[in-house]
Protein backbone atom coordinates (compact mmCIF):
# COMPACT_ATOMS: atom_id res chain seq x y z
CA UNK A 1 0.00 0.00 0.00
CA UNK A 2 2.26 2.82 0.84
CA UNK A 3 5.00 1.69 -1.38
CA UNK A 4 2.31 3.29 -3.99
CA UNK A 5 2.97 6.79 -2.62
CA UNK A 6 4.96 8.66 -5.06
CA UNK A 7 7.98 9.92 -3.25
CA UNK A 8 7.20 13.71 -3.23
CA UNK A 9 3.75 12.61 -0.99
CA UNK A 10 5.64 10.90 1.15
CA UNK A 11 7.98 13.92 2.15
CA UNK A 12 5.16 16.09 2.11
CA UNK A 13 3.34 13.88 4.81
CA UNK A 14 6.79 13.49 6.91
CA UNK A 15 7.43 16.62 6.30
CA UNK A 16 5.42 18.01 9.38
CA UNK A 17 7.13 15.15 11.72
CA UNK A 18 10.72 16.57 10.04
CA UNK A 19 9.96 20.64 10.64
CA UNK A 20 9.45 19.32 14.52
CA UNK A 21 11.92 16.66 14.68
CA UNK A 22 14.66 19.12 15.21
CA UNK A 23 13.03 21.16 18.29
CA UNK A 24 12.40 18.04 19.94
CA UNK A 25 15.65 16.86 19.23
CA UNK A 26 16.94 20.05 21.16
CA UNK A 27 14.93 20.30 23.63
CA UNK A 28 15.29 16.74 24.41
CA UNK A 29 18.85 17.32 25.41
CA UNK A 30 18.99 20.88 26.90
CA UNK A 31 16.18 20.12 29.04
CA UNK A 32 15.93 15.84 29.64
CA UNK A 33 19.68 14.77 28.59
CA UNK A 34 21.09 17.67 30.85
CA UNK A 35 19.00 16.97 33.73
CA UNK A 36 19.94 13.48 33.73
CA UNK A 37 23.68 14.93 33.14
CA UNK A 38 23.14 16.64 36.50
CA UNK A 39 22.37 13.99 38.20
CA UNK A 40 25.11 11.46 37.73
CA UNK A 41 27.63 14.49 38.57
CA UNK A 42 25.42 14.46 41.84
CA UNK A 43 26.65 11.09 42.19
CA UNK A 44 30.00 11.68 41.53
CA UNK A 45 32.84 12.62 43.46
CA UNK A 46 32.93 16.22 41.18
CA UNK A 47 34.57 19.08 42.72
CA UNK A 48 36.40 22.09 40.41
CA UNK A 49 35.90 19.47 37.55
CA UNK A 50 33.13 16.78 36.22
CA UNK A 51 34.27 13.59 37.40
CA UNK A 52 32.67 10.89 36.05
CA UNK A 53 32.69 8.05 38.62
CA UNK A 54 30.33 6.82 41.11
CA UNK A 55 30.16 7.38 44.70
CA UNK A 56 25.85 6.90 45.48
CA UNK A 57 24.35 9.16 47.64
CA UNK A 58 27.26 10.71 49.25
CA UNK A 59 26.79 13.99 48.44
CA UNK A 60 22.99 14.05 48.97
CA UNK A 61 24.37 12.90 52.13
CA UNK A 62 27.03 16.20 52.59
CA UNK A 63 24.60 18.38 51.15
CA UNK A 64 21.85 17.60 54.17
CA UNK A 65 24.62 18.07 56.80
CA UNK A 66 25.96 20.94 55.74
CA UNK A 67 24.42 23.84 57.84
CA UNK A 68 24.39 26.46 54.68
CA UNK A 69 21.66 24.20 53.09
CA UNK A 70 19.15 23.95 56.25
CA UNK A 71 19.09 27.83 56.30
CA UNK A 72 18.80 27.72 52.77
CA UNK A 73 15.62 25.44 52.83
CA UNK A 74 14.31 27.33 56.28
CA UNK A 75 14.40 30.63 54.26
CA UNK A 76 13.11 29.07 51.32
CA UNK A 77 10.21 27.72 53.28
CA UNK A 78 9.35 30.91 55.26
CA UNK A 79 9.82 33.04 52.20
CA UNK A 80 7.49 30.83 49.70
CA UNK A 81 4.69 31.29 52.82
CA UNK A 82 4.66 34.50 52.90
CA UNK A 83 5.26 35.65 49.54
CA UNK A 84 2.75 33.44 48.23
CA UNK A 85 0.30 34.24 50.88
CA UNK A 86 0.62 38.13 50.47
CA UNK A 87 0.99 38.35 46.73
CA UNK A 88 -2.10 36.06 46.10
CA UNK A 89 -4.47 38.03 48.79
CA UNK A 90 -3.25 41.25 48.49
CA UNK A 91 -3.39 40.68 43.99
CA UNK A 92 -7.34 38.82 44.51
CA UNK A 93 -7.83 42.17 46.13
CA UNK A 94 -6.46 44.54 43.48
CA UNK A 95 -8.30 42.68 41.21
CA UNK A 96 -11.43 42.66 42.83
CA UNK A 97 -11.11 46.23 43.64
CA UNK A 98 -10.48 46.92 40.13
CA UNK A 99 -12.61 45.20 38.81
CA UNK A 100 -15.82 47.27 40.50
CA UNK A 101 -16.16 49.74 36.89
CA UNK A 102 -13.24 51.98 38.11
CA UNK A 103 -12.17 54.98 35.77
CA UNK A 104 -9.22 55.02 34.81
CA UNK A 105 -9.00 51.14 35.28
CA UNK A 106 -6.35 50.99 32.37
CA UNK A 107 -3.65 53.17 33.97
CA UNK A 108 -3.96 51.92 37.28
CA UNK A 109 -3.48 48.20 35.84
CA UNK A 110 -0.38 49.43 33.88
CA UNK A 111 1.15 51.00 37.43
CA UNK A 112 0.84 47.80 39.40
CA UNK A 113 2.22 45.54 36.41
CA UNK A 114 4.96 47.60 35.40
CA UNK A 115 7.73 45.92 37.98
CA UNK A 116 6.64 42.84 35.93
CA UNK A 117 8.68 44.34 33.11
CA UNK A 118 12.08 44.96 35.47
CA UNK A 119 14.90 42.85 36.02
CA UNK A 120 15.03 41.63 39.50
CA UNK A 121 18.78 42.88 39.49
CA UNK A 122 16.73 46.24 39.08
CA UNK A 123 14.45 45.77 41.60
CA UNK A 124 17.00 44.22 44.17
CA UNK A 125 19.01 47.57 43.57
CA UNK A 126 16.07 49.74 44.27
CA UNK A 127 15.25 48.75 47.03
CA UNK A 128 18.93 47.99 48.72
CA UNK A 129 18.28 51.83 48.41
CA UNK A 130 14.94 52.18 50.00
CA UNK A 131 15.72 49.60 52.76
CA UNK A 132 18.93 51.33 53.56
CA UNK A 133 18.47 52.48 57.57
CA UNK A 134 20.90 55.32 56.97
CA UNK A 135 19.72 57.13 53.85
CA UNK A 136 15.88 55.98 52.93
CA UNK A 137 12.47 55.22 54.84
CA UNK A 138 13.93 55.12 58.01
CA UNK A 139 15.22 58.48 57.93
CA UNK A 140 12.17 59.69 55.90
CA UNK A 141 10.46 58.86 58.98
CA UNK A 142 12.85 60.13 61.53
CA UNK A 143 12.97 63.55 59.74
CA UNK A 144 9.04 63.63 59.87
CA UNK A 145 9.24 63.66 63.86
CA UNK A 146 8.86 60.53 64.80
CA UNK A 147 12.68 59.74 65.82
CA UNK A 148 12.49 56.69 67.53
CA UNK A 149 11.57 54.99 64.17
CA UNK A 150 13.56 51.96 63.22
CA UNK A 151 13.14 50.14 59.90
CA UNK A 152 16.88 48.11 59.54
CA UNK A 153 15.49 44.82 58.94
CA UNK A 154 18.20 44.65 55.78
CA UNK A 155 20.72 44.91 58.20
CA UNK A 156 19.56 42.11 60.97
CA UNK A 157 20.04 38.39 60.01
CA UNK A 158 16.64 37.40 61.49
CA UNK A 159 15.30 39.82 59.56
CA UNK A 160 16.75 40.33 56.27
CA UNK A 161 14.44 37.66 54.62
CA UNK A 162 11.62 39.78 55.20
CA UNK A 163 13.22 42.10 53.07
CA UNK A 164 13.35 39.99 49.92
CA UNK A 165 9.65 39.41 50.68
CA UNK A 166 8.81 42.91 50.13
CA UNK A 167 10.87 43.20 47.09
CA UNK A 168 9.18 40.01 45.69
CA UNK A 169 5.83 40.94 46.65
CA UNK A 170 6.00 44.49 44.97
CA UNK A 171 7.53 42.74 41.98
CA UNK A 172 5.09 39.82 41.38
CA UNK A 173 1.35 41.03 42.74
CA UNK A 174 0.45 42.99 39.72
CA UNK A 175 1.03 39.66 38.25
CA UNK A 176 -1.52 37.56 40.71
CA UNK A 177 -3.92 40.45 40.06
CA UNK A 178 -3.95 40.05 36.11
CA UNK A 179 -4.32 36.30 36.29
CA UNK A 180 -7.45 37.23 38.69
CA UNK A 181 -8.31 40.13 36.92
CA UNK A 182 -9.05 37.50 33.71
CA UNK A 183 -10.78 34.79 35.96
CA UNK A 184 -13.27 37.79 37.43
CA UNK A 185 -13.94 38.79 33.84
CA UNK A 186 -14.98 35.30 32.84
CA UNK A 187 -17.40 35.05 35.59
CA UNK A 188 -21.08 35.30 34.22
CA UNK A 189 -22.30 38.67 35.32
CA UNK A 190 -26.15 37.20 35.89
CA UNK A 191 -24.84 35.37 38.57
CA UNK A 192 -23.66 38.22 40.69
CA UNK A 193 -27.18 40.02 39.85
CA UNK A 194 -29.39 37.38 40.73
CA UNK A 195 -28.14 37.28 44.39
CA UNK A 196 -27.90 41.00 44.32
CA UNK A 197 -31.86 40.69 43.51
CA UNK A 198 -31.67 38.15 46.74
CA UNK A 199 -30.50 40.93 48.63
CA UNK A 200 -27.21 39.67 49.51
CA UNK A 201 -24.31 42.22 50.23
CA UNK A 202 -21.42 42.45 48.32
CA UNK A 203 -18.99 40.80 50.38
CA UNK A 204 -21.36 38.20 50.84
CA UNK A 205 -21.67 37.66 47.64
CA UNK A 206 -17.70 38.11 46.33
CA UNK A 207 -17.16 35.22 49.46
CA UNK A 208 -20.09 32.68 48.99
CA UNK A 209 -19.66 32.90 45.07
CA UNK A 210 -16.98 34.72 43.40
CA UNK A 211 -14.34 33.75 45.20
CA UNK A 212 -15.18 30.13 44.77
CA UNK A 213 -15.60 30.56 41.06
CA UNK A 214 -11.66 31.63 40.75
CA UNK A 215 -10.70 28.37 41.90
CA UNK A 216 -8.52 27.86 38.29
CA UNK A 217 -7.14 31.46 38.71
CA UNK A 218 -6.11 30.61 42.64
CA UNK A 219 -4.56 27.25 41.24
CA UNK A 220 -2.26 28.69 38.00
CA UNK A 221 -1.73 31.92 40.76
CA UNK A 222 -0.07 29.48 43.51
CA UNK A 223 1.87 27.47 41.06
CA UNK A 224 3.71 30.02 39.35
CA UNK A 225 3.91 31.68 42.16
CA UNK A 226 5.86 28.44 43.80
CA UNK A 227 7.95 28.46 40.64
CA UNK A 228 9.06 32.17 40.82
CA UNK A 229 9.95 31.74 44.63
CA UNK A 230 12.01 28.12 43.80
CA UNK A 231 13.91 29.46 41.61
CA UNK A 232 14.25 33.07 42.85
CA UNK A 233 18.03 33.67 42.31
CA UNK A 234 18.71 37.45 40.88
CA UNK A 235 16.68 39.40 43.63
CA UNK A 236 18.91 38.02 46.35
CA UNK A 237 22.34 38.74 44.89
CA UNK A 238 21.66 42.19 44.06
CA UNK A 239 19.19 42.78 47.37
CA UNK A 240 21.41 41.03 49.99
CA UNK A 241 23.99 39.14 48.47
CA UNK A 242 22.63 36.46 50.78
CA UNK A 243 23.78 38.57 53.94
CA UNK A 244 24.14 39.69 56.60
CA UNK A 245 26.38 36.86 56.86
CA UNK A 246 24.19 33.87 55.29
CA UNK A 247 21.18 34.72 56.45
CA UNK A 248 19.21 35.26 53.13
CA UNK A 249 20.78 32.08 51.56
CA UNK A 250 18.11 30.44 49.51
CA UNK A 251 18.76 27.30 47.38
CA UNK A 252 18.81 28.83 44.51
CA UNK A 253 21.84 31.08 45.64
CA UNK A 254 23.54 27.51 47.36
CA UNK A 255 23.33 25.98 44.31
CA UNK A 256 25.25 28.63 42.75
CA UNK A 257 28.00 29.48 45.32
CA UNK A 258 28.60 25.64 45.50
CA UNK A 259 29.18 24.90 41.89
CA UNK A 260 30.98 28.23 40.90
CA UNK A 261 32.69 29.79 44.04
CA UNK A 262 33.29 27.03 46.53
CA UNK A 263 34.48 24.26 43.91
CA UNK A 264 31.75 21.49 45.58
CA UNK A 265 30.47 21.03 41.97
CA UNK A 266 29.04 17.64 43.08
CA UNK A 267 27.23 18.93 46.52
CA UNK A 268 25.51 21.98 44.13
CA UNK A 269 24.94 19.00 41.59
CA UNK A 270 23.00 17.40 44.30
CA UNK A 271 20.61 20.96 45.88
CA UNK A 272 19.84 21.05 41.70
CA UNK A 273 18.63 18.07 41.79
CA UNK A 274 16.66 18.85 44.91
CA UNK A 275 15.66 22.06 43.39
CA UNK A 276 14.44 20.70 40.47
CA UNK A 277 12.24 17.52 42.45
CA UNK A 278 10.50 20.22 44.04
CA UNK A 279 9.60 21.86 40.79
CA UNK A 280 8.61 18.44 39.06
CA UNK A 281 6.61 17.77 42.29
CA UNK A 282 4.47 21.12 42.15
CA UNK A 283 4.18 21.78 38.17
CA UNK A 284 3.77 18.17 36.86
CA UNK A 285 0.28 17.98 38.25
CA UNK A 286 -0.47 21.34 37.55
CA UNK A 287 0.22 20.88 33.62
CA UNK A 288 -1.33 17.04 33.50
CA UNK A 289 -4.55 18.83 35.07
CA UNK A 290 -4.60 21.53 32.42
CA UNK A 291 -3.88 19.69 29.69
CA UNK A 292 -6.24 17.08 30.84
CA UNK A 293 -9.35 19.45 30.27
CA UNK A 294 -8.33 21.08 27.01
CA UNK A 295 -7.80 17.78 25.53
CA UNK A 296 -11.55 17.48 26.55
CA UNK A 297 -12.39 20.41 25.20
CA UNK A 298 -11.33 19.85 21.46
CA UNK B 1 -35.42 53.34 42.04
CA UNK B 2 -34.77 56.86 41.83
CA UNK B 3 -36.02 57.51 45.58
CA UNK B 4 -33.03 55.40 47.39
CA UNK B 5 -32.80 56.41 50.88
CA UNK B 6 -30.21 58.55 51.53
CA UNK B 7 -28.49 56.31 54.14
CA UNK B 8 -28.06 53.77 51.33
CA UNK B 9 -26.74 56.21 48.80
CA UNK B 10 -23.86 57.72 51.51
CA UNK B 11 -22.93 53.96 51.83
CA UNK B 12 -22.46 53.92 48.50
CA UNK B 13 -20.60 56.63 48.35
CA UNK B 14 -18.05 55.47 51.32
CA UNK B 15 -17.95 52.05 49.78
CA UNK B 16 -17.20 54.20 46.33
CA UNK B 17 -14.33 56.64 48.55
CA UNK B 18 -13.01 53.27 50.05
CA UNK B 19 -12.27 51.26 47.07
CA UNK B 20 -10.44 54.17 45.25
CA UNK B 21 -8.75 55.35 48.38
CA UNK B 22 -7.22 51.62 48.18
CA UNK B 23 -6.45 51.76 44.59
CA UNK B 24 -4.50 55.14 45.11
CA UNK B 25 -2.86 53.91 48.24
CA UNK B 26 -1.29 50.61 46.06
CA UNK B 27 -0.92 52.37 43.04
CA UNK B 28 1.39 55.37 45.15
CA UNK B 29 3.04 51.79 46.70
CA UNK B 30 3.77 50.38 43.47
CA UNK B 31 5.19 53.98 41.95
CA UNK B 32 7.23 54.50 45.26
CA UNK B 33 10.80 52.83 43.82
CA UNK B 34 10.32 54.15 40.28
CA UNK B 35 10.18 57.52 41.52
CA UNK B 36 12.73 57.29 44.25
CA UNK B 37 14.60 55.91 41.45
CA UNK B 38 14.26 58.91 39.02
CA UNK B 39 15.01 61.81 41.68
CA UNK B 40 17.84 59.46 43.07
CA UNK B 41 19.97 59.60 39.93
CA UNK B 42 19.54 63.44 39.02
CA UNK B 43 20.32 64.40 42.34
CA UNK B 44 23.84 65.77 43.70
CA UNK B 45 25.73 63.11 45.95
CA UNK B 46 26.23 65.88 48.37
CA UNK B 47 22.22 66.45 48.15
CA UNK B 48 21.87 62.68 48.50
CA UNK B 49 24.26 62.45 51.36
CA UNK B 50 22.61 65.51 53.30
CA UNK B 51 19.74 63.54 53.78
CA UNK B 52 17.24 64.46 50.63
CA UNK B 53 15.36 60.62 50.16
CA UNK B 54 12.21 61.02 48.80
CA UNK B 55 11.96 65.01 48.11
CA UNK B 56 12.59 66.64 44.40
CA UNK B 57 16.11 67.31 43.70
CA UNK B 58 17.13 70.89 44.41
CA UNK B 59 18.84 70.91 41.44
CA UNK B 60 18.95 68.27 38.31
CA UNK B 61 21.75 67.06 36.94
CA UNK B 62 22.35 64.26 34.60
CA UNK B 63 26.16 63.95 35.56
CA UNK B 64 25.11 60.15 37.52
CA UNK B 65 23.27 59.07 34.30
CA UNK B 66 26.69 60.26 32.25
CA UNK B 67 29.36 58.20 34.72
CA UNK B 68 27.23 55.38 34.79
CA UNK B 69 26.90 55.13 30.89
CA UNK B 70 30.94 55.73 30.38
CA UNK B 71 32.90 55.92 33.44
CA UNK B 72 31.82 53.29 36.63
CA UNK B 73 33.60 50.82 37.16
CA UNK B 74 32.40 47.08 36.71
CA UNK B 75 35.85 45.31 38.57
CA UNK B 76 38.92 47.00 37.44
CA UNK B 77 37.15 48.22 33.88
CA UNK B 78 36.12 52.17 34.02
CA UNK B 79 33.86 51.39 30.97
CA UNK B 80 30.52 51.76 32.52
CA UNK B 81 27.48 50.13 30.90
CA UNK B 82 27.96 51.45 27.59
CA UNK B 83 29.77 48.16 26.33
CA UNK B 84 27.36 45.63 28.50
CA UNK B 85 24.11 47.22 26.90
CA UNK B 86 25.49 46.61 23.42
CA UNK B 87 26.24 43.12 24.69
CA UNK B 88 22.46 42.73 26.04
CA UNK B 89 21.39 44.05 22.39
CA UNK B 90 23.79 41.44 20.70
CA UNK B 91 22.71 38.80 22.79
CA UNK B 92 18.64 39.41 23.30
CA UNK B 93 17.73 40.47 18.87
CA UNK B 94 18.81 37.40 17.92
CA UNK B 95 17.82 35.43 20.49
CA UNK B 96 14.25 36.50 20.00
CA UNK B 97 14.09 36.53 16.61
CA UNK B 98 15.33 32.67 16.36
CA UNK B 99 12.68 31.31 19.58
CA UNK B 100 9.98 33.48 17.83
CA UNK B 101 10.73 31.82 14.43
CA UNK B 102 11.05 28.59 15.60
CA UNK B 103 7.94 28.48 17.75
CA UNK B 104 5.48 30.00 15.47
CA UNK B 105 6.93 26.71 13.33
CA UNK B 106 6.83 24.22 16.05
CA UNK B 107 2.96 25.52 16.88
CA UNK B 108 1.44 25.75 13.37
CA UNK B 109 2.44 22.03 13.33
CA UNK B 110 1.12 21.01 16.50
CA UNK B 111 -2.19 22.41 16.37
CA UNK B 112 -2.93 21.85 12.58
CA UNK B 113 -0.51 18.76 11.51
CA UNK B 114 -1.44 16.88 14.57
CA UNK B 115 0.10 13.23 13.87
CA UNK B 116 0.28 10.76 16.59
CA UNK B 117 2.52 11.64 19.48
CA UNK B 118 2.36 15.03 18.60
CA UNK B 119 0.18 15.52 21.98
CA UNK B 120 3.14 13.59 24.07
CA UNK B 121 5.56 16.02 22.30
CA UNK B 122 4.17 19.32 23.44
CA UNK B 123 3.71 17.86 26.76
CA UNK B 124 7.68 17.46 26.81
CA UNK B 125 8.17 20.61 25.59
CA UNK B 126 6.11 22.58 28.13
CA UNK B 127 7.42 21.23 31.21
CA UNK B 128 10.14 23.32 29.75
CA UNK B 129 8.68 26.73 30.52
CA UNK B 130 9.24 25.56 34.42
CA UNK B 131 12.68 24.34 34.14
CA UNK B 132 14.94 25.24 37.11
CA UNK B 133 17.95 26.40 35.34
CA UNK B 134 20.12 25.28 37.85
CA UNK B 135 19.52 21.62 37.04
CA UNK B 136 20.73 22.34 33.86
CA UNK B 137 23.50 24.94 34.19
CA UNK B 138 26.51 22.70 34.93
CA UNK B 139 25.60 20.30 31.51
CA UNK B 140 25.18 23.68 29.35
CA UNK B 141 28.67 25.06 30.57
CA UNK B 142 30.33 21.83 29.71
CA UNK B 143 28.44 21.75 26.21
CA UNK B 144 29.51 25.35 25.72
CA UNK B 145 33.49 24.72 25.99
CA UNK B 146 33.04 21.76 24.03
CA UNK B 147 31.51 23.86 20.90
CA UNK B 148 34.30 26.50 21.64
CA UNK B 149 31.29 28.99 22.87
CA UNK B 150 32.53 29.36 26.54
CA UNK B 151 31.92 32.56 27.85
CA UNK B 152 30.50 34.23 24.30
CA UNK B 153 27.76 36.33 23.46
CA UNK B 154 27.11 33.78 20.39
CA UNK B 155 26.75 30.84 23.33
CA UNK B 156 24.07 33.24 24.98
CA UNK B 157 21.98 34.13 22.17
CA UNK B 158 22.06 29.45 21.34
CA UNK B 159 21.48 29.00 25.52
CA UNK B 160 18.68 31.63 25.43
CA UNK B 161 17.22 30.28 21.85
CA UNK B 162 16.91 26.89 23.20
CA UNK B 163 15.64 27.90 26.74
CA UNK B 164 13.22 30.35 24.48
CA UNK B 165 11.24 27.45 22.59
CA UNK B 166 9.29 25.93 25.44
CA UNK B 167 7.37 28.93 26.12
CA UNK B 168 7.40 30.51 22.50
CA UNK B 169 5.70 27.25 21.13
CA UNK B 170 3.46 26.80 23.80
CA UNK B 171 2.38 30.76 22.93
CA UNK B 172 1.70 30.04 19.09
CA UNK B 173 0.25 26.46 20.06
CA UNK B 174 -2.44 28.42 22.15
CA UNK B 175 -3.29 30.63 18.98
CA UNK B 176 -3.37 28.64 16.15
CA UNK B 177 -5.36 26.54 17.95
CA UNK B 178 -8.17 28.78 17.73
CA UNK B 179 -7.65 29.14 14.00
CA UNK B 180 -10.27 26.54 12.33
CA UNK B 181 -9.08 23.31 10.27
CA UNK B 182 -11.22 23.68 7.75
CA UNK B 183 -9.07 26.94 6.68
CA UNK B 184 -6.81 24.85 6.33
CA UNK B 185 -8.16 21.94 4.86
CA UNK B 186 -9.79 24.31 1.99
CA UNK B 187 -6.27 25.35 0.88
CA UNK B 188 -4.68 21.58 0.92
CA UNK B 189 -7.90 20.80 -1.31
CA UNK B 190 -6.40 23.88 -3.33
CA UNK B 191 -3.54 22.27 -3.75
CA UNK B 192 -1.58 24.41 -1.10
CA UNK B 193 1.17 22.70 0.51
CA UNK B 194 2.81 22.28 4.26
CA UNK B 195 5.10 25.77 3.52
CA UNK B 196 2.78 27.53 1.55
CA UNK B 197 -0.93 27.14 4.14
CA UNK B 198 1.99 28.71 6.88
CA UNK B 199 2.99 31.97 4.79
CA UNK B 200 -0.20 32.70 3.02
CA UNK B 201 -2.94 31.50 5.53
CA UNK B 202 -1.38 30.85 8.70
CA UNK B 203 1.27 34.02 9.63
CA UNK B 204 -1.00 36.76 8.35
CA UNK B 205 -3.53 36.06 10.76
CA UNK B 206 -0.50 35.42 13.28
CA UNK B 207 1.03 39.13 13.89
CA UNK B 208 -0.83 39.98 17.59
CA UNK B 209 0.86 36.92 18.55
CA UNK B 210 4.51 37.49 17.32
CA UNK B 211 4.47 40.63 19.29
CA UNK B 212 3.26 38.85 22.34
CA UNK B 213 6.36 36.44 21.59
CA UNK B 214 8.80 38.99 20.80
CA UNK B 215 8.28 41.08 23.68
CA UNK B 216 7.82 38.62 26.06
CA UNK B 217 10.78 37.01 24.57
CA UNK B 218 12.80 40.32 24.97
CA UNK B 219 11.68 40.97 28.47
CA UNK B 220 13.12 37.71 29.35
CA UNK B 221 16.52 37.48 27.83
CA UNK B 222 17.09 41.05 28.42
CA UNK B 223 16.64 40.57 32.14
CA UNK B 224 18.34 37.13 32.50
CA UNK B 225 20.68 37.41 35.12
CA UNK B 226 21.67 33.70 35.81
CA UNK B 227 22.94 32.56 32.47
CA UNK B 228 24.85 35.60 32.14
CA UNK B 229 26.47 35.04 35.38
CA UNK B 230 27.41 31.69 34.80
CA UNK B 231 28.54 31.16 31.54
CA UNK B 232 30.25 34.75 30.93
CA UNK B 233 32.58 37.36 32.64
CA UNK B 234 34.26 40.07 31.85
CA UNK B 235 33.64 42.24 29.06
CA UNK B 236 31.12 39.60 27.18
CA UNK B 237 28.95 39.81 30.93
CA UNK B 238 25.45 41.28 29.76
CA UNK B 239 23.70 44.47 31.64
CA UNK B 240 21.91 42.67 34.20
CA UNK B 241 25.48 40.91 35.19
CA UNK B 242 27.28 44.39 35.06
CA UNK B 243 24.77 46.49 36.71
CA UNK B 244 25.06 43.75 39.64
CA UNK B 245 29.22 44.04 39.85
CA UNK B 246 28.51 48.34 39.79
CA UNK B 247 26.24 48.48 42.45
CA UNK B 248 28.18 46.18 44.42
CA UNK B 249 31.80 47.91 44.63
CA UNK B 250 32.55 48.74 47.96
CA UNK B 251 35.63 51.46 47.63
CA UNK B 252 35.07 55.05 48.93
CA UNK B 253 31.80 56.47 49.34
CA UNK B 254 28.67 54.65 48.09
CA UNK B 255 27.64 56.71 44.56
CA UNK B 256 23.94 55.84 45.20
CA UNK B 257 22.68 58.37 42.85
CA UNK B 258 25.04 56.52 39.94
CA UNK B 259 23.98 53.08 40.62
CA UNK B 260 20.44 54.56 40.35
CA UNK B 261 21.20 55.94 37.39
CA UNK B 262 22.77 52.36 35.71
CA UNK B 263 19.63 50.75 37.64
CA UNK B 264 17.35 52.80 35.22
CA UNK B 265 19.44 52.18 31.91
CA UNK B 266 19.58 48.86 32.68
CA UNK B 267 15.74 48.86 32.81
CA UNK B 268 14.68 51.29 30.23
CA UNK B 269 15.09 49.08 27.44
CA UNK B 270 11.83 46.44 28.93
CA UNK B 271 10.12 49.71 30.58
CA UNK B 272 9.90 51.34 27.20
CA UNK B 273 8.64 48.09 25.69
CA UNK B 274 6.08 47.80 28.45
CA UNK B 275 4.79 51.12 28.35
CA UNK B 276 4.58 51.04 24.04
CA UNK B 277 2.86 48.02 24.21
CA UNK B 278 1.67 46.70 27.46
CA UNK B 279 -1.39 44.97 26.24
CA UNK B 280 0.78 42.37 24.73
CA UNK B 281 3.09 41.96 27.56
CA UNK B 282 -0.14 41.39 29.58
CA UNK B 283 -1.01 38.66 27.26
CA UNK B 284 2.56 36.83 27.26
CA UNK B 285 2.06 36.76 31.42
CA UNK B 286 -1.25 35.24 31.53
CA UNK B 287 -0.01 33.02 28.81
CA UNK B 288 2.04 31.21 31.89
CA UNK B 289 -1.78 30.21 32.76
CA UNK B 290 -1.62 27.14 30.23
CA UNK B 291 -4.71 26.95 28.98
CA UNK B 292 -5.61 28.50 25.60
Amino acid sequence: MSGSIPFSDRIANWLPRLVLAPSLLVVLVVVYLFICWTGWISLSSSMIVPKYDFVGLSQYVRLWSTPRWHTAVFNLVIFSVLFLGITTLLGLLMAILLDQKIRCEGALRAIFLYPMALSFIVTGTAWKWILNPALGVQKVVNDLGWTSFVFDWIARPSFAIYCVVIAAVWQSTGFAMALFLAGLRGIDNSVIKAAQIEGASLPLIYRQIVIPMLRPAFLSVIVLLSYIAIKSFDLILALTNTGPGSATEMPSTFMYSATFRRDQMGVGAASAMMMLMTVVAIIVPYLYSELKETGDGH
Amino acid sequence: MATKAPSHQRQQLLGRAIIYGGLLFMAAFYLMPLWVMITTSVKHLDEIYAGSFIGLPKQITFEAWQTAWSEACNGTACRGLKPYFINSLLMTIPAVLLSTGIGAINGYVITKWRFPGSNVIFGLLLFGCFLPFQAVILPMAQTLGMLGLAGTIPGLVLVHTVYGIAFTTLFFRNYFISIPDELVKAAQIDGAGFIRIFVSIILPTALPIIVVSCIWQFTQIWNDFLFGASFTAGENAPITVALNNIVNVSMGRKQYNVDMAAAMIAALPTLIVYVVAGRYFVRGLTAGAVKG
